[in-house]
């Protein structure tokens, strides 16, 4: 009698050092054969301990560590730690400097979409998206170097204000950018979007219902992208922006099912055109002004608490500050959108292949920096 | 006149020899003939070496070029020596092997890796004389030696002792099951088409009126189709994008050659370029003519101009068509690769099965019909 062959399921580490797990992401895979059983996502191999060295430093020198919490918009993390700080403290910012952090923050939207297209390109195996996208990203970086002299980290906005106004030359360029982008984008999806072996890897793969986004705290593209209109720039408008026009995006499930591996990458894609236009409205509405308020040298504050969420291009951002009367936040807590993104992981990458979990992962764009903080 | 590539080295050695006063013929057969394969083999193992190092460049410049980057451009004329440097690099590299490997199996798998790359070239006619082995069975050969790469991969998957390895090496066992039954009904359209598998046959028997005679006009749709089917399993073959699956960087690392490094890396790399190249060259061989140019060589028009190049030149001739098609062929690949993501292992079993499969068995029924009608 012929005894059957024996099969078993292996335990497969991938990461810490792998090349698309963004970073320093450890996942452990429960596979058979090609199937992957079960996923258990590992992190604190990036962990900075960001929460206690906000208790140690001041308000304002707590700014240049939020730089790097999500390293890919440090500008919409300035813009968060800014508004939570201002809001205990109630320092006027000047208008001016508001809608340059919201220009600064938009910029930064569009170049980090532009690297998740180019890596989650990577990740379905097509290396040329990934130079494109780092193209466009490039002259974003320029951009940021021109208006506030660093290309990664970099500590634009500040407590009651902005660090450098927004000069003639900048302006130009940004719209220069701007028109630009709009070519490029329809390049992009003539080379990623639509082609028939990307849609085919993503499309169906992955999905997240809503109702199971939502139970899971997902936020950003990847809550829009299973059909949920939820953005913080519209659900709870801070800064500017009830004043520019711009549309949530939000995933349909145009080539398969709603929130889809697709339709999270399309829905970065379509928010990079609105951020094109956000950042077109800011510069021909931008009001005249002062740029920085006038704020103490120590920054004292009430013994009081604040929470402020912004909108980050991976999600809903908090800044949670509970204040002692010192110069240091007693307590900082930091709601991050790729942490709580990530939790999702190890329930939809179930019973799937191998190349979907990396799909899944990628679509999900994760920031190491940001998950452990 | 010589008949291929062996008989000319033995006729160059017998005048060599005959102008010292040596009667070439004195020495035994056997060994005359193992000379003149040696030496052939030797030249199509330097030509080996250079195909792949210039795809080696020309792929980092296309990939360049489509990335809208500059590529290698600093050592050399347009960095064409660029891949000497990284030769050198390369061979004075330490060459490791996992403490875990199994030692022999780990070294052998890059050698038959290379042998199954490069056996096939002993059978590519470059011209009508240009064949190192005028063998009957010629494409039977090729395909086979092409399948020993496959037990070579698999073996590195398995020696390396490491699980992305492993994974690489099952996915090209799952991948050749599938594309290599494709391949060979795209290879019996053309075989029924011709009735030969002789290689230097098949081309010979395409010659004609200009590229209407190639068996990809001439058995259309059939062998049209065939070609199609042909080229995607080859390119599954050499697993190159969108079928690298084997060695897919985003997901398994970098599949079964994940432990390698220095050397035998190399082999690994050459010996995806020898098969890209096998691949094009059967591709021209079996559908676009071979040797044969678009514009036929032997000019006849009216009787008035009448043209018919000496076998030097027309060899010349020959293998510059034969080159220019393969090398085309190969910068399909190369295309391919920068601008398609790459597909599911799933996908790939799919296409080769489900698709390429009913396809080639409607080439061959067709290609059948066709030979029994005419």
């Amino acid at each position: 009698m012929v005894q059957s062959l024996k099969t078993d399921e292996i335990l497969v580490n991938m990461g810490p050092q792998h090349p698309s797990t963004h970073g320093v992401l450890r996942c452990l895979l429960k596979t058979d054969g090609e199937w992957v059983r079960e996923v258990w996502p590992y992190i604190g191999y990036l962990h900075r301990c960001k929460e206690k060295i906000a208790e140690k430093v001041s308000y304002i020198q707590f700014m240049p560590y939020t730089d790097r919490l999500d390293y890919l918009a440090s500008a919409n993390n300035n813009l968060g730690w800014a508004m939570a700080v201002e809001r205990l403290t109630s320092i006027e910012v000047p208008e001016r400097a508001v809608w340059l952090r919201v220009l600064a923050a938009e910029l930064n939207r569009i170049a980090s979409h532009l690297l998740s297209y180019g890596t989650f390109g990577m990740e379905a195996g097509a290396f040329t998206p990934f130079f494109y996208g780092f193209r466009e990203r490039e002259t974003i970086v320029s951009i940021f170097d021109q208006l506030c002299g660093a290309r990664l980290t970099y500590h634009y906005a500040r407590i009651g204000g902005v660090m450098r106004d927004l000069s003639p030359e900048t302006a130009k360029a940004i719209r220069r950018f701007l028109d630009e982008m709009d070519r490029r984008w329809v390049e992009y999806n003539t080379l990623l979007s639509d082609n028939e072996i990307f849609v085919r890897r993503t499309a169906n793969v992955g999905v997240i219902p809503a109702d199971l986004a939502i139970a899971y705290g997902l936020t950003g593209p990847v809550l829009r992208g299973s059909g949920v209109a939820h953005d913080i720039r519209k659900a709870a408008p801070y800064a500017c922006y009830p004043k520019l026009d711009f549309k949530v995006c939000v995933g349909e499930g145009l080539k398969g099912t709603v929130g889809d591996c697709w339709d999270r990458y399309w829905v970065r894609m379509l928010e990079i055109r609105e951020s094109v236009k956000i950042c077109r409205q800011i510069l021909d509405g931008l009001p005249e002004g002062p740029y920085q308020a006038k704020v103490p040298r120590i920054l004292k504050v009430l013994a009081n608490e604040a929470y402020v969420r912004t909108e980050a291009p991976r999600g809903e951002l908090g800044f949670y500050i509970i204040s002692d009367g010192t110069d240091k936040p007693w307590r900082c807590r930091i709601r991050a959108p790729s942490f709580c993104n990530l939790s999702i992981l190890n329930r939809i990458a179930r019973n799937c292949l191998v190349a979907d979990v990396i799909m899944i992962l990628g679509s999900i764009d994760v920031v190491m920096g940001e998950v452990d903080r | 006149m010589p008949g291929t590539l062996t008989d000319i080295i033995n006729y160059v050695i017998q005048t060599a020899l005959g102008v010292v006063g040596l009667d070439y013929a004195r020495v035994p057969e056997m060994l005359r003939i193992g000379a003149a394969m040696l030496i052939a083999c030797g030249a199509m193992l330097g030509y080996v070496a250079v195909v792949a190092l210039f795809f080696g460049w020309a792929e980092r410049r296309v990939a360049g070029r489509i990335q809208a980057r500059q590529g290698p451009n600093i050592v050399g004329p347009f960095g064409l020596l660029q891949l000497i440097a990284d030769a050198i690099k390369i061979l004075v590299k330490e060459d490791i092997i996992p403490q875990t490997a199994h030692r022999f199996l780990f070294r052998l798998a890059p050698i038959l890796v290379f042998m199954g790359a490069f056996a096939p070239f002993v059978v590519l006619p470059f011209s009508e004389t240009l064949v190192v082995s005028n063998l009957s069975l010629g494409v039977y050969y090729a395909l086979s030696f092409a399948a020993l790469e496959v037990v070579g991969v698999i073996m590195a998957g398995w020696a390396s002792n490491n699980k992305w390895s492993l994974y690489g090496g099952m996915r090209l066992a799952a991948q050749m099951m599938s594309y290599e039954i494709p391949m060979g009904l795209a290879v019996l359209t053309v075989a029924v088409l011709s009735g030969h598998l002789n290689l230097r046959t098949i081309v010979l028997d395409q010659q004609g009126y200009w590229i209407f005679s190639w068996n990809v006009f001439r058995g259309f749709p059939w062998a049209f189709l065939a070609m199609f089917v042909f080229y995607l399993a080859g390119l599954a073959g050499s697993k190159r994008t969108p079928f690298d699956l084997p060695e897919a960087e985003s997901e398994i690392v970098a599949g079964y050659h994940t432990e390698y490094s220095g050397m035998r890396f190399v082999i690994f790399y050459l010996s995806e370029y020898a098969t890209m190249y096998v691949v094009s060259a059967l591709t021209a061989v079996l559908f676009l003519g071979g040797w044969h140019g678009p514009i036929p060589h032997v000019l006849a028009w009216d009787g008035q101009v009448h043209w018919e190049a000496g076998p030097v030149l027309s060899a010349l001739i020959g293998m510059v068509n034969m080159i220019g098609k393969s090398f085309f062929l190969m910068f399909v690949m190369l295309w391919f690769r920068w601008t398609y993501p790459r597909v599911r292992v799933d996908q790939i079993v799919y296409l080769c099965m489900k698709v390429l499969v009913p396809l080639g068995i409607i080439c061959l029924m067709g290609a059948s019909a066709w030979a029994l009608v005419w």
